[in-house]
């Protein structure tokens, strides 16, 4: 526990100096607070703004954001030094992912703050976004472990978290994509989100979304076999 | 005296590049034993080795009396490690990169203020790493394999690429903690910094030890002229025997007052180790 505090404290401090991190976990629920204020369209669903950026949050922020951490740590040989310095493996990983999940959530609440729910449904949604964002993590750890440097760790990112951040969207759009988009958690997550106030899991909804945990979770045992934290 | 490190006969390959060959030494505590050879002869595979970031393919190794294929992270709170590439976290402070260290290895933060100025980084202790120069950063990468008091120091290359003045406080800095009882391995390609540093080196080419001993006694070794090089008032260069032989002459040059300087014909441990070897340390 020391040690993932001591990661955790690391981690904070450099991401008050890592504009590239930090822009991830302001600028979606920014977005949020600005166009729910702003824009108000007849016949615009309530929370439109914030059921759609929640959706992005959650596809892109963790992601990207611990991708691009653990893939930099092990280009500068950081991680390397740390493993060599009485850090087990497990505590770096609880150290950035529990630092990036708590981030995200401080996000998620601010966004959640912009629309306009009670307590009760306030708390379903955290709980939504939370689950969210922990698939996500096991995404972002997946290519952060199979990355050499941080240039590959974007390459595979951004078109990763551009497929599960846009389509809950563009199922909204097209019928087919829809039925696709039905399997990826961020879809799961995003119909939730739509149904805050009268949220009635089924079985399907939570064999997909248990589905999705267990295959990012083998892909990044397997990717951290593979190539390890160094 | 207690060795803290065994090597015994370990080989090492990476795919089809044999790069490490039958490597044997010991390095008893608290001596300073210098790996010196070229880039690319095998050195930091050793250190990782011997560290247990890799696992020889045969042999074995020991360290702080483990086997290094058995050591774990608490094990490895117990030695100090300078890497080639510094591992350092260029967006925090020289104070935060060693504070963060110290809270790993359970250190009090006070311990920070000491250690810089003892690496003569107080000064520079709020700027940011990516600030620093080579130098800097090679003494806060120091600073840091020095936190956790280990018993053992692992330096690679410590003064690659430095100027000489950081290079000899680098060195002092070494030779304190000699004299506190640490165990340093360092690898290096300075021959001077073999010769005055070290213990015991050992001469590493193309993955095989070709020579192993204190520096004083390879170069005594391979000392094959065996002469006196006499220099004399007027400029003349005289070479001698090194025995009982010359003692009239030079007992006669000397009784003259003729004598500017007298050398031994010693060879350097560059020279021994192109003599080894058919090639240079660079």
């Amino acid at each position: 526990m020391h040690n993932i505090i001591a990661i955790f404290k690391k981690q904070l401090k450099d991401t008050l100096k890592n504009k590239t991190v930090l822009i991830q976990f302001v600028m979606f629920p920014v977005l949020t607070l600005v166009m729910n204020n702003t824009i108000k369209i007849d016949g615009m669903p309530e929370n439109f703004f914030v059921n759609l950026f929640a959706t992005m949050y959650i596809g892109m922020a963790p992601l990207t954001s611990i991708a691009a951490i653990v893939a930099e740590e092990k280009e500068q040989n950081t991680l390397r030094v740390l493993l060599m310095s009485n850090v087990k493996p497990r505590e770096y990983l609880l150290g950035v992912g529990s630092y990036i999940w708590l981030a995200c959530m401080l996000g998620a609440l601010v966004i959640c703050a912009a629309g306009s729910y009670t307590i009760h449904e306030s708390i379903i949604f955290m709980i939504i976004m939370a689950t969210g964002i922990l698939v996500s993590l096991l995404i972002g750890l997946a290519i952060g472990a199979w990355s050499k440097t941080q240039m590959m760790a974007t390459s595979i990112s951004i078109p990763v978290m551009m497929i599960f951040s846009f389509l809950p969207m563009l199922s909204m759009f097209h019928t087919g994509i829809a039925k696709i988009a039905k399997f990826t958690y961020s879809e799961q997550v995003s119909m939730m989100l739509n149904q805050v106030s009268s949220l009635q899991l089924e079985v399907n909804n939570v064999v997909i979304l248990i589905a999705n945990i267990f295959l990012f979770t083998v892909l990044f045992s397997f990717a951290y076999k593979k190539c390890g934290l160094d | 005296m207690k060795n803290a490190v065994t090597a015994r006969d370990i080989s090492h390959s990476f795919g089809t590049n044999r790069v490490l060959n039958h490597i044997t030494f010991v390095i008893p505590s608290g001596e300073i034993f210098g790996l010196l050879g070229p880039s690319g002869a095998g050195k930091t595979t050793l250190i990782k080795l011997l560290t247990g970031q890799l696992k020889q393919d045969s042999g074995y190794a020991e360290l702080l009396g483990k086997d290094t294929k058995e050591l774990s992270a608490s094990d490895h709170g117990q030695i100090g490690i300078m890497m080639d590439s510094l591992g350092l976290y260029d967006r925090l402070s020289v104070y935060n990169n060693l504070a963060f260290y110290a809270d790993i290895y359970r250190v009090s933060h006070n311990k920070i203020a000491d250690i810089l100025k003892g690496i003569g980084l107080y000064e520079a202790r709020n700027t940011a790493v990516s600030k620093l120069s080579k130098g800097m950063k090679n003494r806060l990468s120091l600073a840091r394999a020095l936190m956790n008091d280990a018993g053992i120091l692992f330096l690679d290359e410590p003064t690659s690429g430095l100027d000489p003045v950081t290079t000899r406080e680098i060195h002092s800095i070494l030779r304190e903690q000699r004299e506190k009882g640490k165990t340093i391995f360092l690898t290096t390609h300075n021959m001077f910094e073999a010769e005055s540093l070290c213990d015991h080196i050992a001469l590493l080419s193309e993955g095989s030890i070709v020579e192993y001993g204190t520096p004083a006694d390879i170069c005594r070794k391979y000392n094959h002229l065996n002469m006196l090089r006499v220099t004399l008032k007027g400029g003349e260069i005289i070479s001698l025997e090194n025995s009982s032989a010359s003692a009239l002459q030079m007992k006669e040059y000397l009784e003259r007052n003729a004598v500017e300087t007298i050398h031994s014909t010693e060879p350097t441990l560059e020279t021994v180790f192109i003599e080894l070897t058919g090639k240079g340390l660079d």
